[in-house]
């Protein structure tokens, strides 16, 4: 027998392995190849030929970049998690389960009875270059990552299903000052919980468990978190010696059954196949010569603020701050717009630190000629910004982006500025902000993701972008989310793209994420005739060129493309007109002090978690609370339709009227169970019934319920339905109704009135996937309620049959239940009607928050009710007023019952003057894809703003903020207008 | 020229003189079936074209006109469409375009209404769009009338048996490229006899599907067994090699056979969940009927199927609808029939059932009654049939070929460890034996 060679190349590292005829690892390399897949592979080969050159080696590769490396050099393959296996059976024989996390995936093998093996879908960012990404926005390397998350008091609840969800929740902890060592561990406890809820799908990980892999080879926090997490004892949690390099002794053991060669043969192999490159996806050219490139730089520098001496001037001055999400921006300026002091720069996880080293130098150049009159900040710290230095004003990010455009180009009317974490596009109409669009957070292909992929390339931002400018083939990388681009990238990788066409590649992909995905444009015309364009990604010129030539048109890219925020913000800061500024003054900031604290807010079921600052002299902020309890001082409560039906539902439980001789009857509190309890509850009473509701949803039910989810992009109230049903059987109740239901109530607004597939046929699938209900009643029979008749008969056979139920009670009950529904209907649109009277009393607007009855549910809208009562909103829901207006041809398929609803209510809300509208979107959400494009055309063809908010099991409130306060900013200047004319 | 004329609704309609005037352009998905559904349409005085446009150009289409959330089928499709009248070379005002509509609560329903938005932004809402449905929209110059019905049934029937044998006889020809010769045969033959008026009784099917099985056993094969891998999932990406990356091709490659259940299932299962849907939830008893006489006929036509392949002593035969029915029980209800409902779980439960225990479930990403009926069901199969060996593979306009192929190498990895195992387990057996 031979020695045996297993290579594996995964998506960021080459592992290299040599195995002797007793298994023994003669040899063993892992090393990060930065893209040049092939140069590595032979690189690490080439330095081992002096020892092995001349013998016998049979040779096998594995790995995801692996696939094209053995198919264009003719070596055997095989799959990695295949190999892993193999390597398991045979150096750790007693494992129940492996746990790999590579650069881009996950696996999970579980040993014992039927063997499992199991990969991250296309959809799961939680790995070893998640881990990379979350570094990088901390400005830490990944080890110094690994060090702070040992370091931790608290872990945050971070998203766990894609990284770029996380990058949203974890910035704001960042910006409003937590802590980085918590952060760090949440980053690593949001990969854990990804991975468990990704890949076990219903098998228990218990037993001895073996870790591999990069990351978990590597990082102690990790480790430490996984461990914990699976409650495992050091002998059930095995970290192996050379964990990080398992598929690669894998694919070395697999290799006995492949035939040998001579070595140099198998160099030579592999060599050869370093050539060979495979066509290639390409767009368009970026500049096909320097002429052009220069023609295009003139253009668009003479789009520049009036010129100022900032060493000689002498007069008053206006401080703009932008405290982005990942980038801290400063103008100082002169009334004339002229710039006196910028500054850009990352804000490094504390961006209060910087505001305030910044402050100390602008004090310095203003010396006694310089006054501040004024200042203004804006962006994602504008909070905390605005309370540690005492800012005259904060304004909202679109009004400030606004005031910046409308200086180089009053006609402007069309804004897009793409920042490092997100993109915000709006258009302008009649002087105001009209419609917003914001990238969701599973599209946010911005700055900060090409600066990643440049240093994972071993490049920095700079001279990344400039390789792509006169490539002649950029690749085509697709228009999705940051996970699928990386195996984007990966593919081109193995078709053999160079680092230059993966360059440009990326700019045009962020380029037509920002006009396809995000703005759903289909041709330049739709955009406006003055388009603006800002942000730090469009100082990237292949960003820009691409974006002209994606359009067909010329765009204006002011040379403080990246300061616009911070410039806008100072803009507003003169407006105020004041006398005298009240920040901080030079003598104040010298004795500054701050000191951050997370605590978490036990007020409500919320739990946010809090950031309390403290500042010298006693000033004190507190971020990340979604309501005014934690405040303090008084409680101001707006009407809210979403609590007040909340509250009524979960009062549901019970004897009611009957006297529960039946037994128990358990309901899962969830999905459309939010609008038929009040008629189930009325009917199981009436049959004397005790029904018991499900606890109210929490992250810790949702937890509870996460590993017998069997699709991992299926929609967040879907995802509940597993811990509910779980926290029944653990109260011991036995029968659990939750009924399938392809039918809801026919409201005759709509050509059909389904349920959308998942609320339909959810029970089923909890049936399959939850091993505690075997031996229990659970009850997923298919029931239809809009057909009261046929409801009765078939009630009533079914209940005699399985309860022994007399049939004249059932059809009774049915009756009673009917009844109680219709009940429960009036009540609402009677309460509702109050509202509207009491908004229009105190001259308050009216928000109509449009979704689907389960989003009042506090776990799943995170609280969005309360920030929009906290704006002085009145809230009601679409239910409460889609009746009032009849049905309607519409230009899509209009056969839902909840989607009918919301079709309506937007309808009304065009006729009423005091009413807005926002739209709650689940993520995952496949028919709100079809809702979301017809609800935007109603309003808009109504004269109304379209909002929508994307809520997932984290919810970024910084965006909803954003959406409501420009909301509210554009019925200002509405009302403004109207007051002149 | 046809004058354009709209419902009362402002649904643009297919008028008789567009019928005459027009080319009417279907999509492909089935590429023996729906070319002889093209030749049925075409001897019913429909000026028919299948689009074979194909590449990121349709992507691309695609992308810019359907809001990128909606499944990737529908935005191939309309790509696909528009694809085809920008660039191949019709005269847009003369062109009007075939989808088909199922109707049910999956958003696919949605698709005819989607496309319309498409070409509305694409600024050819003149284009007429032809719903293929069971009396979802009207047309006056189109109609689904029963012959014709019937006609697409025969043709559908012939589609799945040459497909079913192909398929069984393509891993092992000796001689490459002699299967698809017989296929493009059989097709011509048939779309021949359909000419002239034949093949379009049961006898006539019957002698036919008797052909056709002698035919395809005639061509030279190596023997042998290799890897069976099933084929289910959304029905458009399940069959279109436009939506799921060419994956038979890959399979064959791989050194797999791909068994893929027909399309006959798909069209009882969605006139059974009218049947179903009146004992359900009540409704009319004479449409029930109605249905069930429908399904009876397809029924007894599958049987005739079943009964050539099993005549043919060579090829394996496919369960029938009542097996299916059958082997679901247990696992979802009867209701449940959105998108492809219990019959995606049925036809896994079918392969398992007939000695094909890998499976690649092909769905669209995002796709919602794929939730329930494809991942949401492999668990329960896993605990029951420990040797089930299934990937579920997510498609989108994105998703690589690299990450698809990988997961489905690991689905064949493992598949070849359990014949492996399983021939293992044989052999001690034999020896007491």
């Amino acid at each position: 027998m031979s020695l045996r060679i297993g290579i594996d190349i995964g998506s960021t590292t080459v592992k290299v392995v040599v195995l002797d005829e007793q298994n023994k690892l003669l040899f063993r390399s892992y090393e990060r190849h930065f893209s040049k897949v092939r140069e590595k592979a032979c690189e690490i080969l080439s330095s081992i030929a002096p020892r092995f050159s001349g013998q016998d080696i049979r040779l096998v590769i594995t790995g995801s970049a692996g696939l094209g490396v053995a198919k264009a050099s003719g070596i055997d393959f095989v799959q990695e998690v295949y190999a892993t296996a193999a390597a398991v059976n045979e150096y750790i024989p007693d494992t129940d389960a492996v746990i790999e996390l590579g650069g881009e995936d996950a696996k999970i093998i579980f040993f014992g009875g039927a063997l499992e093996e199991r990969m991250n879908g296309s959809c799961a960012g939680g790995t070893g270059a998640f881990i990379d990404q979350m570094a990088t926005l901390m400005n830490v390397t990944a080890d110094e990552l690994d060090t702070l998350s040992l370091k931790h008091e608290k872990i945050y609840p971070i998203a766990s299903r894609c990284g770029v969800f996380a990058k949203s929740d974890i910035q704001p902890i960042l910006n409003q000052g937590g802590r980085k060592e918590d952060v760090a561990a949440s980053i690593f406890q949001a990969v854990v919980d990804q991975t468990i809820a990704g890949l076990t799908q219903g098998r228990e990980l218990k037993g001895k468990i073996v870790f591999l892999g990069g990351p978990l080879h590597f990082l102690k926090g990790l480790r430490e978190r996984f461990v914990e997490t699976l409650k495992l004892d050091e002998e059930h949690a095995i970290f192996p010696e050379d964990g990080d390099c398992f598929a690669a002794i894998g694919a070395a053991l697999c290799a006995s059954d492949y035939d040998s060669m001579p070595f140099d043969k198998a160099l030579k192999l592999l060599e050869e196949s370093r050539e060979a490159t495979t066509t290639l996806n390409t767009a368009p050219q970026l500049f096909k010569s320097q002429e052009e490139y220069d023609a295009f730089c003139q253009r668009h520098n003479s789009s520049h603020p009036p010129v100022v001496d900032a060493a000689t001037y002498e007069g008053d001055a206006y401080l703009g701050i932008d405290a982005g999400s990942t980038t801290t921006k400063l103008a100082l300026i002169a009334p004339d717009g002229g710039l006196l002091y910028t500054y850009y720069h990352s804000n490094q996880g504390n961006p209060v630190a910087i505001v305030r080293e910044q402050l100390d130098k602008i004090y310095a150049l203003c010396g006694d000629r310089i006054h501040i009159k004024g200042s203004a900040v804006t962006g994602y710290g504008e909070d905390l910004i605005k309370n540690a230095f005492r800012c005259d004003l904060g304004l909202v990010e679109t009004v400030a982006h606004l005031n910046a455009a409308k200086h180089f180009n009053p006609d402007v009317d069309f804004i897009i500025d793409i920042g490092g974490q997100d993109m915000k596009c709006f258009k302008i109409r009649n002087g105001a902000v009209d419609s917003i669009m914001l990238n969701e957070a599973c599209s946010s292909g911005c700055g900060s993701f090409i600066e990643t992929f440049a240093k994972a390339l071993g490049y920095n931002i700079a001279d990344f972008a400039k390789l792509g400018l006169f490539t002649e083939k950029p690749v085509n990388l697709g228009s999705r989310c940051t996970v699928f681009m990386n195996s984007s990238v990966k593919q081109a990788q193995k078709d053999g793209a160079s680092v230059a066409d993966i360059s440009a590649g990326l700019a045009i992909s962020i380029v037509k994420n920002a006009i396809y995905k995000v703005l759903r444009m289909s041709s330049a015309d739709e955009l406006g005739q003055h388009i603006v364009v800002q942000g730090g990604t469009f100082l990237n010129d292949a960003v820009l060129r691409a974006f002209e030539q994606e359009l067909g048109r010329n765009v204006t890219r002011p040379t403080i493309a990246g300061l616009m925020g911070a410039f806008g913000a100072a803009l507003a800061a003169k407006d105020l007109a004041l006398e005298k500024s009240q920040l901080l003054t030079p003598e104040e900031l010298k004795s500054f002090q701050h000191t951050a604290k997370p605590i978490t807010c036990n007020g409500c079921t919320n739990h946010c978690s809090l950031t309390i600052n403290q500042f010298d002299g006693g000033r004190r902020f507190i971020s990340g609370n979604r309501c005014s309890k934690p405040l303090g001082g008084k409680q101001e409560h707006m009407p809210d339709l979403m609590k007040y039906k909340y509250e009524k539902l979960r009062a549901m439980h019970g004897v009611g009227q009957g006297n529960g001789s039946r037994g128990k009857m358990g309901i899962p509190f969830a999905l459309n169970m939010y609008e038929n309890l009040p008629f189930w509850f009325a009917f199981f009473t009436k049959l004397n019934f005790d029904v018991v509701l499900s606890p109210e949803s929490s992250r810790q039910l949702y937890i509870k319920g996460q590993r017998t989810i069997p699709s991992d992009t299926v929609c967040y109230p879907a995802k509940l339905v597993h811990g509910h049903v779980l926290s029944l059987l653990e109260e011991g109740v036995d029968t659990i109704f939750y009924p399938c239901m392809s039918y809801n109530f026919d409201e005759h607004i709509s050509d059909n009135n389904y349920n959308c597939p998942v609320v339909a046929y959810y029970p089923d699938l909890i049936a399959a996937n939850i091993p505690a209900l075997e031996g229990k009643h659970f009850i997923h029979e298919y029931f239809g309620l809009h057909r009261p008749r046929d409801f009765e008969k078939r009630a009533a056979v079914y209940f005699q049959k399985e309860f022994g139920i007399p049939k004249k009670e059932t059809v009774a009950a049915a009756r009673a239940a009917y009844q109680a529904y219709a009940d429960y209907e009036a009540d609402v649109r009677k309460t509702a009607q109050e509202y509207i009277d009491f908004a229009r009393q105190n001259d308050c607007p009216i928000m109509v928050v449009a979704g689907r009855p389960y989003h009042m549910d506090p776990e799943i809208n995170h609280g969005i009710n309360d920030l929009v009562t906290g704006f002085h909103f009145v809230l009601i829901t679409e239910d409460s007023v889609a009746w009032k207006m009849d049905k309607q041809p519409r230009t899509v398929l209009n056969q839902w019952t909840f989607h009918a609803r919301m079709y309506n209510a937007a309808r009304y809300v065009c006729t009423q003057e005091d009413m807005e509208l926002i739209q709650l979107v689940s993520f995952g959400c496949g028919v709100d894809a079809i809702t979301g494009d017809e609800m935007r055309s109603i309003l808009e063809e109504g004269g109304k703003l379209y909002t929508q908010l994307k809520i997932d099991d984290i919810s970024n409130l910084g965006a909803v903020k954003i959406r409501i306060r420009s909301l509210i900013a554009a019925i200002e200047e509405r009302k403004k207008r109207a007051a002149h004319e | 020229m046809a004058e354009l004329v709209y419902d009362n609704t402002g649904r643009l309609l297919f008028t008789k003189e567009m019928k005459e005037e027009y080319t009417i352009l279907m999509p492909q998905m089935l590429p023996i079936h729906f070319g002889m559904f093209k030749k049925m349409l075409q001897l019913e005085g429909y000026h028919v074209e299948q689009l074979n446009n194909q590449g990121r150009a349709v992507v691309d289409e695609g992308l810019k006109y359907v809001h990128n959330d909606t499944c990737y089928p529908a935005l191939l499709v309309i790509g696909q469409f528009i694809d085809a009248i920008k660039n191949g070379g019709y005269d847009p005002h003369k062109v009007a375009l075939f989808i088909t509509q199922t109707g049910g609560g999956c958003r696919a329903s949605n698709y005819i209404h989607l496309l319309r938005k498409a070409l509305k932004k694409a600024g050819m809402e003149y284009i007429p769009v032809i719903s293929v449905s069971f009396g979802l929209e009207k047309n006056p110059g189109f109609s689904l009338t029963i012959p014709l019905i019937r006609k697409l049934i025969y043709a559908m029937m012939y589609g799945d048996l040459i497909m079913n044998v192909a398929n069984q006889v393509r891993p092992y020809e000796l001689n490459a490229g002699d299967t698809d010769k017989m296929v493009d045969f059989w097709c011509n033959k048939l779309i021949d006899r359909f000419t002239a008026g034949k093949g379009m009784s049961r006898k006539q099917m019957r002698a036919a599907f008797a052909e056709i099985c002698n035919d395809f056993k005639t061509i030279p094969y190596a023997p042998g067994e290799k890897i069976r891998v099933g084929v289910v999932g959304e029905i458009y990406v399940k069959f279109s090699a436009l939506g799921n990356n060419n994956l038979e091709h890959f399979l064959l490659s791989e050194g797999a056979e791909p068994v893929v259940p027909g399309l006959t299932d798909f069209m009882i299962f969605k006139i059974y969940n009218r049947v179903v849907d009146v004992d359900i939830y009540g409704g009319s008893l004479l449409k029930k009927k109605v249905c069930q006489f429908f399904m009876g006929y397809i029924e007894k036509c599958q049987h005739d199927m079943i009964d050539a392949l099993k005549a043919s002593g060579r090829f394996r035969a496919p369960g029938d609808f009542a097996d299916l029915q059958r082997l679901v029980k247990g696992y979802l209800g009867d209701g449940c029939k959105m998108g492809e409902g219990w019959l995606l779980t049925a036809e896994m439960l079918e392969l398992i059932h007939s000695g094909t225990n890998n499976i690649v479930c092909a769905q669209p990403f995002g796709c919602l009654p794929n939730h329930i009926v494809g991942k949401g069901m492999i668990r329960a199969l896993k605990d029951n049939y420990p040797n089930s060996n299934i990937v579920a593979i997510d498609y989108d306009p994105s998703a690589t070929e690299i990450n698809q192929e990988n997961r489905i190498k690991l689905m064949l990895a493992n598949a070849k460890g359990l014949a492996a195992k399983a021939k293992k387990e044989e052999q001690p057996e034999a020896a007491h034996a």
